[in-house]
């Protein structure tokens, strides 16, 4: 397959690697060493890095001037976008803002809902969906236009991804929502957090059964717990996940002071298992908080040294 | 219908507070349904004001109505000659009741005593929920039915978002996913294909975001 867009991440995966990438969420103010520091932690070991935007409606700084700071320090950044602070002008606007720093992947998303972050009176935008985003960035991207029909000069050479939730009701609406998001122009998926393995199986079978593997690159979406009360707090308290009761009985049978090391070795075999499942292009490690942790997982898991392209 | 709710009567009492003649003004149509600001209502709300200013010991006159409606200039006139007794109006009326008083009695105080809601429909006695946000173009036929403005939290026409859980929406475990209720009407109609069609980016310019909406209507204009 030839590749689009010069972005990296897209180079490996079209060259047929398993591509690894990770994330950082901005601070919760200026510093900027922040996100150099947790970016220096992780560099060597992915291939690229996405920046969250708000995520879980708390507010951080910007996910654009986060994007910034990781390219110029010659890092490849994933510029995630939620569709819930901003209407179509300030989307188009960003865009090309990130487009001029030669940031070349994007994840389009909805955002989670306002009412679970510090600005719960606030109002929300949703003037498009994440489906609709896709579609503008490949507008922009391939057709070199505005949504209002006027030609962009240097238009964003963008590769496009988007996030899927497997785990998400109603189940059999998963496939073809995939379907769907392919046909908007999505070219690669980063997964929600996978711990019921049969169950993401089941969901890739079915992707592959309708060829949408051929497609779109899917990167399978893991974050390691770090105790038992986050396994129990991810089971029932994060919408959209699903943590079986074998992985939290795990956790909570394993001595306080190894369940950071178990909810590692968790990770890992999870990511030896899915390397053999067909569909999965790469992985995506949110280690949340816990970065530093990236490289450890990358190597035990056999996917490192990271492949160079050019 | 319109659907408002009843304001708490210390915020009422708060805006009134310095009247002494005051008319509590209510509707016979939506809020009446409602069960916000009906005769009834009209009712509780002024005995319970004549209980609080008797509290005070102050001697406040209380005075009750209810119109046909207060969103036409015919039944809001049947007050022209009564208007002046009073020094103010708490309209139970939704808020379109209350500023088309203001608008026809300029120098007259007009307070609300309801919050004004939605557009929806009576679920169950004493329930009342959202259908409707009035976006100037409706997508129904589409959606089996099913407004995904009204009822997807975040307004996704492409849903539902990762957050739907056993037929929930992220945001409140008790409220229905606005997508749940479009995918199980589209597979009871057999019309699942359609699924896959992908919404259009909307056009927002007939909704809220247009500035203030107009219809007119020669056929019908005088
Ligand atoms: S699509 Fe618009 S007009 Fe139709 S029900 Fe929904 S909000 Fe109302
Ligand atoms: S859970 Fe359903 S109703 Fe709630 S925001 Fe998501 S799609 Fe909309």
């Amino acid at each position: 397959m030839s590749t689009n867009t010069p972005s990296k991440l897209e180079k490996i995966l079209t060259a047929g690697h398993l591509a690894v990438t990770s994330e950082c969420g901005p601070p919760r103010g200026s510093d900027p060493e922040v996100i150099t520091e947790k970016a220096n932690l992780i560099k060597d070991h992915v291939d690229a890095i996405n920046v969250t935007d708000n995520q879980t409606s708390m507010t951080r700084l910007c996910s654009l001037a986060a994007c910034i700071r990781l390219k110029l320090m010659g890092v490849e950044p994933v510029l995630q976008m939620v569709t819930r602070d901003r209407n179509r002008i300030a989307l188009q606007s960003d865009i090309l803002g990130a487009a001029s720093f030669d940031i070349h992947n994007i994840l389009c998303l909805s955002g989670d809902h306002q009412s679970f972050g510090d600005c719960a009176q606030g109002q929300n935008v949703h003037d498009i969906d994440s489906m609709q985003l896709i579609q503008t960035v490949r507008h922009m991207r391939d057709d070199g236009k505005f949504l209002g029909g006027d030609d962009i000069k240097r238009p964003p050479q963008m590769f496009v991804g988007a996030a899927a939730n497997p785990f998400a009701d109603p189940y059999e609406i998963r496939v073809p929502r995939l379907a769907k998001k392919i046909a908007a122009g999505v070219e690669f998926i980063q997964t929600q957090c996978i711990y019921n393995l049969d169950k993401f199986e089941d969901w890739m079978k079915k992707v592959c059964d309708r060829g949408l593997n051929e497609k779109v690159y899917i990167l399978a979406g893991l974050t390691p717990m770090k105790s038992a009360g986050m396994a129990r707090y991810m089971k029932n308290r994060v919408p959209g996940m699903d943590v079986p009761d074998d992985i939290v009985k795990r956790m909570a049978d394993t001595p306080k002071e190894k369940q950071a090391q178990e909810g590692i070795d968790i990770c890992v075999e999870a990511i030896q298992r899915l390397k053999e499942v067909k569909g999965v292009s790469g992985f995506h490690i949110m280690a949340i908080e816990w970065e530093e942790k990236v490289p450890e997982i990358v190597e035990r898991a056999g996917l490192h040294p990271r492949p160079s392209v050019n | 219908m319109i659907v408002a709710d009843k304001k708490p009567i210390e915020e009422i009492i708060e805006t009134i507070k310095d009247h002494q003649s005051i008319l509590v003004l209510g509707c016979n149509e939506c809020v009446t349904v409602c069960e916000a600001g009906g005769k009834k209502e009209v009712g509780i709300l002024a005995s319970a004001l004549r209980m609080h200013f008797l509290q005070q010991g102050r001697e406040v006159n209380i005075a009750e109505r209810t119109l046909e409606r207060q969103c036409d200039h015919e039944y809001l006139e049947e007050i022209r000659d009564i208007i002046d007794d009073y020094d103010a109006v708490v309209s139970i009326a939704c808020g379109v009741g209350v500023q088309f008083m203001a608008e026809k009695y300029q120098s007259k105080p007009i307070y609300p005593g309801v919050n004004t809601l939605f557009m929806g429909v009576t679920e169950a006695r004493g329930v009342w929920t959202e259908r409707c946000q009035g976006c100037g173009q409706c997508i129904l036929a589409s959606t089996g039915g099913i407004c995904p403005v009204s009822r997807c939290a975040k307004r996704i026409f492409n849903g539902p978002c990762g957050g739907s859980a056993s037929g929930k929406c992220e945001v409140d475990k008790e409220l229905e996913c606005g997508w749940q209720l479009i995918i199980d009407r589209l597979k009871a109609l057999g019309r699942m294909d359609d699924y896959e069609n992908i919404s259009p980016l909307k056009d927002w310019s007939t909704d809220r975001a247009g500035g203030p909406r107009k219809v007119v209507r020669e056929d019908v204009e005088l």
